[in-house]
């Protein structure tokens, strides 16, 4: 009998041919959350599905052990998708692919792969892992002047008209991501100047971090076709919010929220506290993934609605996990969301820290301290509240002593990711910066 | 050939139950099989509504052949009388099939492969001038073609995934009914899918994504039960 996958290739190639497809990319994610691609054509995309591409992971980052450089991409049919932004007659299509050594089994670099397997622990306990993230980012007349980058929409000339172009280049993204299946909740200018926000319906995580890869794809490709530079960048102006990645998270038991519960006063579970308290717990040493950027720390400061201190509360836009009101009619919609992330991050690597923490909670029966009060924005270091970590090297070192990270990420990736992000850290701590020379020059 | 099957549904009733290589067949000849335990109801369901079903499969090896001939009998006896039945049969049981033939309009040994049967229903549909044995299933401005997997909203193509492409071949060849999404993530993603009903919410709304803003409507939710295409 035919199996779904043999019926699926059967789909993807007959699709291949009714749509005059030209090339197929196959993308993948590297350790930093880079999308990567080779590009095959239809004549060798049959045997690519079935036996994977073969290529020397020692060029891509993190992909590399000494000893065995090759890796195969094998696609993951059930996201094969045409790239809408192709003409008619030269069609291009995408699939996601995990990476496993050449004997086929999952290569533990892959991030995609780690994330799968993180999912199926939550599975094996009966839970289905639903995300929703918000993307920020910017739009700017360039990538490559020097100095601080320019806003599109603060452009000197002719407002209304770079108005214009904004607005429809950000309902035309919305519009080709709709066209690929990308559900989109909102979108709209943010506070910032050139900023714009993206917020995506949920979906499995799994999923989630294939699309976050594509919308940040998609944003910047149709930016680009309109002479427009998009920028995922965590803080790339100083004085302004930076771009966060604010992600909503709901764990489901069969086809039940698990996070709600009528008697309490939160409205939430015994086991939405339990995740909460994880989420709590363990966010110093997740922060190193969910912000991996020099840059990133640069956001997390006091005063641009970017979480400081390690705390959650209700409706309470400053605290690190918020509980959002849903409404009476609407309790399935219960969720919590986790402020800290950019949109920098490595979206496999982020999801699979953040359900980490918060099913160690669950596992581990963690205590919910208080819910915080106040406006922790304004609350400066004295606060008695613990902080996340202020730097790319706080975030590193306290993810190097973490046991959690270890058994999440597993050995390969950790030691890898350490050992680029402290490389990061040396280069940044080497850099003599415009503050230092404004400041001291004149002055010393 | 026209005949009283014109406007039938694409659905196939399987006696007593469904097994994989029966859905399988049904799926190539693009055509949605469904389990009939009880004979006595389906007969009730077919006096009532006789273009209600494409065909009916009895399947010997599940019951007894007494009882599948039982069943064909029943389906005969109808008016206007049932047609077309297939026969599934064990290799033993061929014997069973003589002096039986009024009762039903082809048979398969149970080995067939599902191609096979797939082959064989659609024959016995063309021959009973059923349009469910057409392979593009149009509603509205939308067109599913069964046999490239291509669909078209308003004449523009729409660009699915392999699921994404299921769901909607399922919705459109059972348009006016309601689907629960337990019915969809059976008959659609299959048994062993995991994920439950949100399966199910996120992959329409992915599909209403793509069928545009205008075309949404085609699949409307149902509160608390389900879907309805159409």
């Amino acid at each position: 009998m035919t199996s779904v996958s043999e019926q699926q290739a059967n789909y993807v190639l007959r699709v291949v041919e009714e749509r005059r497809i030209r090339f197929v990319q196959l993308w993948f994610t590297d350790v930093l959350g880079r999308l990567k691609a080779f590009h095959v054509t239809p004549a060798e995309l049959e045997d690519a599905l079935e036996e994977g591409m073969t290529f020397d992971g020692s060029a891509i980052d993190g992909f590399s052990r000494v000893q065995e450089a090759d890796v195969l991409a094998m696609p993951d049919l059930d996201t094969f998708q045409l790239l809408p932004w192709h003409t008619e007659g030269e069609g291009v299509a995408r699939v996601f692919c995990d990476i496993a050594t050449v004997d086929g089994a999952p290569f533990e670099g892959c991030p995609r792969n780690r994330l799968r397997r993180i999912l199926g622990g939550a599975h094996d306990e009966g839970f289905t892992f639903f995300v929703a993230p918000e993307l920020e980012f910017f739009y700017f007349d360039s990538l490559e002047s020097a100095g601080p980058p320019h806003p599109v929409d603060l452009g000197s000339y002719f407002d209304l008209g770079t108005d214009n172009v904004v607005g429809r280049l950000r309902r035309d993204t919305v519009r080709t991501l709709e066209e690929m299946g990308i559900p989109v909740e909102h979108a709209q200018h943010e506070d910032a100047p050139g900023q714009h926000e993206i917020d995506l319906r949920y979906t499995d995580a799994l999923t989630m971090a294939d699309t976050v890869m594509t919308v940040r794809h998609v944003v910047k490709e149709l930016a680009r076709q309109v002479g427009v530079a998009a920028s995922f960048m965590p803080k790339p102006l100083a004085g302004v919010q930076g771009s966060g990645m604010h992600t909503h998270l709901s764990l489901w038991r069969d086809d039940t929220n698990a996070f709600f519960d009528d008697g309490d006063r939160y409205g939430l579970s015994p086991l939405a506290h339990q995740f909460i308290a994880g989420l709590l717990t363990h966010a110093k040493e997740i922060t190193a993934i969910t912000n991996q950027w020099v840059n990133s720390y640069k956001r997390l400061v006091p005063g641009n609605e970017a979480p400081v201190h390690v705390s959650w509360a209700r409706n309470n836009r400053s605290a690190l996990v918020r509980v959002p009101t849903v409404k009476k009619t609407k309790v399935t919609s219960t969720r919590l969301e986790y402020r800290a992330p950019d949109s920098a991050a490595n979206p496999y690597l982020c999801f699979a820290v953040i359900l980490a923490a918060g099913m160690a909670g669950i596992r581990g029966g963690y205590e919910l301290p208080p819910e915080a009060a106040g406006n922790l924005f304004t609350h400066t270091e004295d606060s008695d509240l613990p902080m996340l970590p202020t730097s790319l090297k706080e975030a590193t070192d306290t993810m190097a002593g973490s046991e959690l990270l270890h058994e999440t990420l597993g050995e390969h990736l950790v030691e890898w990711f350490l050992r680029n992000k402290r490389a990061e850290w040396a280069a940044y701590a080497e850099t003599v910066t415009p503050f230092e020379l404004d400041r001291y020059l004149p002055l010393l | 050939m026209s005949g009283p099957g014109a406007d039938r549904t694409r659905t196939v009733a399987c006696i007593p139950a469904l097994t994989d290589e029966l859905a399988a067949a049904g799926r190539l000849a693009g055509l949605l099989a469904e389990a009939a335990a009880d004979v006595a109801v389906l007969a009730a369901r077919l006096a009532a509504a006789p273009n209600d079903l494409a065909a009916v499969v009895v399947d010997a090896t599940r019951c007894s052949p007494a009882d599948a001939m039982a069943a064909c009998k029943l389906l005969r006896r109808l008016d206007p009388p049932f047609a077309p039945i297939l026969v599934v049969v064990a290799l033993e049981q061929l014997d069973e099939l003589s002096l039986r033939d009024e009762l039903f309009d082809d048979f398969f040994v149970s080995s067939a492969d599902p191609r096979e049967l797939a082959a064989r229903l659609r024959h016995v549909l063309v021959q009973s001038g059923s349009t469910a044995t057409s392979s593009v299933v149009e509603h509205a401005e939308l067109t599913v073609n069964l046999e490239n997997y291509q669909a078209t909203i308003a004449g523009r193509a729409l660009d699915l995934t392999y699921m994404e492409y299921e769901l909607l071949r399922f919705f459109a060849t059972n348009p006016g009914r309601v689907l629960t999404r337990e019915t969809l993530l059976n008959r659609v993603w299959g048994y062993e899918y995991y994920g439950g009903a949100r399966t199910v919410d996120v992959h329409v709304r992915r599909l209403r994504a793509k069928l545009g803003e205008e075309h949404a409507h085609l699949i409307s939710t149902v509160r608390s039960v389900g879907y309805r295409f159409g």
